[in-house]
């Protein structure tokens, strides 16, 4: 099939009950009720949406696998929509045989199948501070890019998407949208109009939307986890770095928007930063300088 | 000559903060941990006449309404009348429901067992004591109590253990006093309670401020300074006195202990908190 001219995206920005896998999913088809009156072609959920995200060792009593997290998830909008095709994407603690991640799939779902178009393991788990995740979890080794109706997409969770480098990475693979489900705990209340926590997410994605002439689509997890309260605030920002749309910080919600995917082509008519930077890529990556193994990944692990 | 821009000098002050944007996050937090998780829906304060719990008392108020709002007034039969009269200003300002209990009967039931017991222990007996029917009064009323420590008294240990850190629940415990004072002028808090000077108001004439040596504003810009990662010499470096920089780390220092659970001995790999790992809220 011809990649489509437009994207009718939604997001639905979830405060799931802690550790309540099915309760979170009828909450999820609460909003998949909705948003079938007028469906989407695709539904971002935000990065653990089933279980909440600060878990410690409960981590390993809630990871699935991702047949059965796409399977749940497929199930849910199949029943909810009346058998409508959409993709959907969503975060969850996946368990592959006993090694768990914080993972992420983009499933596509029809009217009795679902296929799992891809599965991204968080690279980069922030254990500093608040946070906990290499001590229970393992980290995932690969930035994948993957095709889809709407044309080549890549996955990155939260933190993945705080390096500059890996959108950039996305980017270069031929990514035109980002997919960022992401659990954010808010703090920074010197700032003025709201968390300096939130600003910073929606700078450093608008700078890679602009950057790289890419739409991101993201989606971030709300409610409070024992004082720690997520921040929301999911949006969409175009390829010119505009946000088209924007969730609250503490409510869950739906939020949409129809991208035009043309638009892509256009604003890196205007700013042809990424076609520059492939051009450059070798030169910069190739440095001898750089802290980076030379003979392949393997020889990183010696 | 061109004109040179630079940043501007590098301040002594305290952490400032966006009153607006903290008052929808701790409502918001009150709101998710008292009603959401927990299926609560009434907050009991121990209101003291002080700022902290009137800022508590305010924001519980516009969480869960003020008829949901318990405040307890707990004299003692050496506390500053003007105590109870400040915290019945805000008991007026919020429209809280608010009760009186003397704990001097309880406190001096078991201190006439102790009568050599100095300041410092009879004070903790009056903390604890007002824990107890803080909790109690919990029951009683279907709430649950709610904490009103701030940031710079948990880190300075200035607290009774188990006594004013005890409620499962704290909205002001990351705000330093600083930051305290912006909120209630924002909240609405009545000025009397903003401009007196703080006081735990367990001996007469007692301040917080004589009690600690320092300023809370001075110890609150030392503290952000430790919180940041800076030395003693390079917060020295910032303008701040010696003699003050080592006061402020000697008591952050000295007080870990209070900030955590008691030390339980581990003898398995299945030691709760150490092994055995569940998020409060599971």
């Amino acid at each position: 099939m011809a990649d489509a001219l437009a994207l009718r995206a939604a997001i639905v920005q979830m405060k799931p009950e802690k550790g309540e896998y099915s309760s979170n999913l009828r909450s999820a088809r609460e909003a998949f009720v909705q948003l079938a009156a007028d469906p989407p072609n695709l539904v971002v959920l935000p990065e653990a949406a089933m279980t909440g995200y600060f878990l410690e060792g409960a981590v390993y009593e809630l990871a699935v696998t991702a047949q059965r997290f796409a399977g749940d998830l497929a199930a849910t909008w199949r029943e909810a929509s009346g058998g409508q095709t959409a993709d959907l994407a969503a975060g969850f603690f996946e368990n592959d045989a006993g090694t768990y991640y914080n993972s992420a799939v983009y499933v596509h779902v029809e009217s009795r199948d679902e296929r799992i178009v891809h599965v991204h393991r968080k690279m980069f788990l922030p254990t500093y501070g608040v946070f906990d995740e290499e001590r229970f979890l393992s980290r995932g080794r690969h930035l994948g890019v993957f095709e889809t109706d709407f044309g080549r997409m890549a996955l990155l969770l939260c933190e993945d998407a705080c390096h500059a480098i890996t959108a950039t990475l996305a980017a270069v693979k031929g990514a035109r949208v980002l997919i960022v489900p992401s659990a954010s705990p808010g703090r920074g209340i010197e700032a003025e109009g709201e968390l300096a926590s939130i600003t910073q997410w929606r700078d450093t994605l608008r700078l890679a939307a602009i950057e790289h002439g890419i739409y991101v689509i993201y989606a971030g997890l709300t409610g409070f986890e024992g004082g720690k309260g997520m921040t929301g605030s999911s949006f969409i920002v175009d390829p010119r770095g505009s946000v088209l749309v924007r969730a609250p910080a503490t409510d869950a919600c739906i939020i949409r928007a129809d991208l035009d995917l043309r638009e892509i082509d256009r604003a890196r008519a205007t700013l042809p930063l990424l076609g520059d930077l492939a051009a450059a890529l070798p030169d910069l990556l190739l440095d001898p300088e750089l802290p980076l193994p030379r003979g392949g990944r393997d020889a990183a692990d010696r | 000559m061109l004109p040179i821009v630079e940043p501007s000098a590098t301040l002594l002050e305290p952490p400032g903060l966006d009153p607006q944007v903290t008052t929808t996050w701790l409502v918001a937090f009150l709101r998710d941990e008292l009603i959401l998780r927990r299926k609560i829906l009434r907050a009991v304060i121990g209101l003291s006449g002080g700022v902290d719990s009137a800022v508590t008392a305010f924001l519980c108020a516009r969480a869960l309404g003020p008829e949901n709002v318990f405040a307890i007034r707990m004299p003692y039969r050496a506390s500053n009348p003007s105590s109870l009269t400040d915290a019945a200003l805000v008991v007026n300002a919020t429209g809280i429901r608010c009760v009186t209990i003397d704990i001097s009967a309880a406190v001096d039931g078991y201190l006439q067992c102790e009568p050599e017991a100095d300041a410092r222990r009879r004070g903790n007996v009056m903390a604890r004591t007002r824990m107890l029917v803080l909790f109690d009064q919990s029951a009683k009323f279907d709430g649950l109590p709610i904490g009103t420590g701030n940031k710079t008294e948990r880190l300075l240990g200035y607290f009774t253990w188990h006594a004013d850190d005890a409620p499962p629940v704290n909205p002001i415990g990351d705000l330093f006093k600083s930051q305290i004072w912006t909120l209630a002028r924002y909240l609405g808090v009545p000025e009397p309670l903003i401009e007196k000077a703080p006081s735990a108001d367990l001996e007469a004439g007692q301040t917080d401020e004589a009690d600690l040596g320092i300023s809370y504003a001075r110890a609150d810009a030392i503290l952000a300074c430790f919180l940041q990662g800076y030395s003693d010499v390079a917060t020295i470096e910032r303008g701040f006195n010696r003699e003050e920089v080592e006061l402020v780390r000697r008591r952050v220092e000295s007080t870990h202990w209070k900030r955590h659970l008691p030390t339980t001995a581990m003898l398995s790999n299945t030691a709760i908190n150490e092994f055995y790992l569940r998020p409060v809220d599971y």
